[in-house]
């Protein structure tokens, strides 16, 4: 297969960044997205070109490190998978492709096409955990609910990608605060700060430039995990109560 | 409390409980708007009441305040969301995702159709109505001026536009409200997408039924107002 690939450069988080068009020729359809991006990286290296910057970790799904806005969509043209798990053969030999950069107010452009997400993590070190004293105590010594267990391990699955931030047109995070809060809310070791964790993050995320949920559910539709907008609706309840309850 | 209604789930809060209290409103407004349909006695004997009823007096500045805080607080979260993908950041390919429904993606422009439309409704009605007799001024015959507003093609257009704002408005608002609230799960989730297009259902047709119904018994003179049951 051959594509045009147009790729955002952009030299760091100041400068101004703009598209490059490049050509790719005798790429396999079964070849992933990213060793696509990484075959035409080298040709640029041949060129004496310099490659351009993007993210990436495990390469199957599990890391939340991929990104990219592929034509239009978070992780490219196909549903629940992240742009690691993305092959050439979900596009059409002689495409054009447009990558992006996600783009919110709160991931500042690092270099071509990564971001930097530490707002994302500033959020989980405001409330995302559950404080212990002492040696954790055996597992399965609390019992819990099968249906709690399995909400909380569905929200669990967010593997904190952004993805949810870079399709909203609110550049919300209520999809990744959702899926952390609801994770914790729904076991019993996670209740005793239920409601200082729910404030203390909603807080975080307001204050770094994240926007509102309109409840479009674009989040739900782009994330990798497939995170459902009931979580949100969990997120909402205990910010409300939490706020009740002083 | 400060805190509270700054932080974004707050003002959403709001918006919800404003808007939840527009929809049981425009419920109540539709029912009153149907007995034009029944008689021109039955619609003049609801207008004398609403005119008269101490209890509607007082909710006349209530509903006026539930408008005024719904659109003050949209306009709060809205400027706000505008910052979180600033103009300078927009994508160069617009976003192709098709989970999501157009009305939820343009709330502040429905809202501020409806808005408009609404302006333009006090004049027709409301300032020839209530407001005249607050002003000590004769007041209108309801139905009279109803027949006399919905004479006119134009009118009823615009007014079907409206409604077709407002039909969008509530078909994502009644949903996302109980959602803001926090009281929808898994399960009630479809179920709350489901009754707010019913409520939207109902809303667009309850209303448009009026000026269409008014608008054809006006033009063919073969089934005149009285004549009619319409
Ligand atoms: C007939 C009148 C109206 C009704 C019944 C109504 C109802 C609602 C409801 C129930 C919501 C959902 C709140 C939530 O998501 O929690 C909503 C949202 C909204 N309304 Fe209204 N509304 C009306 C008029 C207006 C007007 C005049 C504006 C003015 C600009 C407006 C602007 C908005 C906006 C921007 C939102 C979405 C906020 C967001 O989620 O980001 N509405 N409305
Ligand atoms: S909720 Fe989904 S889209 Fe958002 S960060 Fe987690 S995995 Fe990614
Ligand atoms: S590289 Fe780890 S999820 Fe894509």
């Amino acid at each position: 297969m051959k594509f045009t690939v147009k790729v955002w450069r952009q030299k760091n988080a100041k400068a101004k960044g703009k598209f490059e068009t490049y050509r790719v020729e005798g790429i396999s359809p079964d070849t992933s997205f990213l060793e696509m991006l990484d075959i035409l990286n080298n040709q640029l290296i041949h060129e004496g070109k310099e490659p351009f910057a993007f993210d990436h970790d495990c390469r199957e799904g599990i890391c939340g490190m991929c990104s990219l806005y592929i034509n239009g969509r978070p992780h490219g043209p196909d549903d629940e998978i992240t742009t690691c798990q993305l092959h050439c053969r979900k596009f059409k030999d002689g495409d054009t492709i447009t990558v992006e950069p996600w783009r919110s107010a709160a991931f500042p452009v690092v270099k071509d096409l990564v971001v930097n997400r530490h707002a994302f993590d500033e959020i989980l070190q405001a409330g995302g955990f559950i404080s212990t004293t002492g040696i954790a105590p055996d597992a399965n010594i609390i019992p819990i609910r099968k249906q709690d267990a399995d909400e909380s391990m569905d929200a669990s699955a967010c593997i904190g990608c952004g993805a949810c931030v870079a399709t909203c047109k609110n550049g919300s995070a209520m999809l990744f605060v959702a899926a952390r809060v609801s994770a914790l809310a729904k076991l019993p070791q996670g209740r005793p700060e239920a409601a200082k964790r729910a404030k203390a993050m909603v807080a975080k995320m307001d204050e770094l430039g994240f926007g509102a949920c309109s409840n479009t559910g674009a989040c739900e539709a782009e994330c990798p995990k497939h995170i459902s907008i009931a979580h949100i609706a969990r997120l909402n309840r205990e910010f409300l109560l939490a706020n009740l309850q002083d | 409390m400060v805190n509270f209604l700054c932080s974004s789930i707050g003002k959403k809060l709001i918006m919800s409980l404003s808007g939840l209290f527009l929809v049981v409103f425009l419920l109540l407004h539709l029912a009153l708007n149907l007995t034009a349909l029944l008689s021109e006695s039955a619609y003049n004997a609801v207008c004398a009441f609403m005119n008269e009823n101490i209890l509607i007096q007082i909710m006349v500045p209530v509903l006026a305040g539930g408008f005024i805080v719904h659109i003050l607080f949209s306009m709060f979260v809205e400027f706000k969301n505008w910052t979180g993908r600033p103009r300078d950041m927009r994508y160069a390919v617009a976003n192709k995702s098709k989970a999501t429904s157009w009305a939820s993606k343009n709330m502040f422009v429905l809202g501020v159709i409806v808005i408009l439309f609404l302006f333009l409704h006090l004049f027709h009605f409301w300032s020839k109505m209530q407001l005249a007799s607050w002003l000590g001024a004769e007041e209108a015959n309801p139905y009279q001026l109803v027949v006399k507003t919905f004479s006119c093609p134009c009118v009823c257009v615009l007014y079907i536009v409206w409604f077709a704002a407002i039909y969008y408005h509530v078909s994502h608002g009644f949903w996302s409200a109980f959602q803001t609230l926090g009281l929808s799960n898994s399960k009630w989730l479809p179920r709350l997408q489901f009754l707010a297009k019913l409520y939207a259902i109902v809303v667009f047709w309850g209303f448009t039924l009026v000026p269409v119904c008014f608008y054809l018994r006006n033009c063919c003179g073969c089934c005149g107002a009285s004549s009619c049951g319409l």
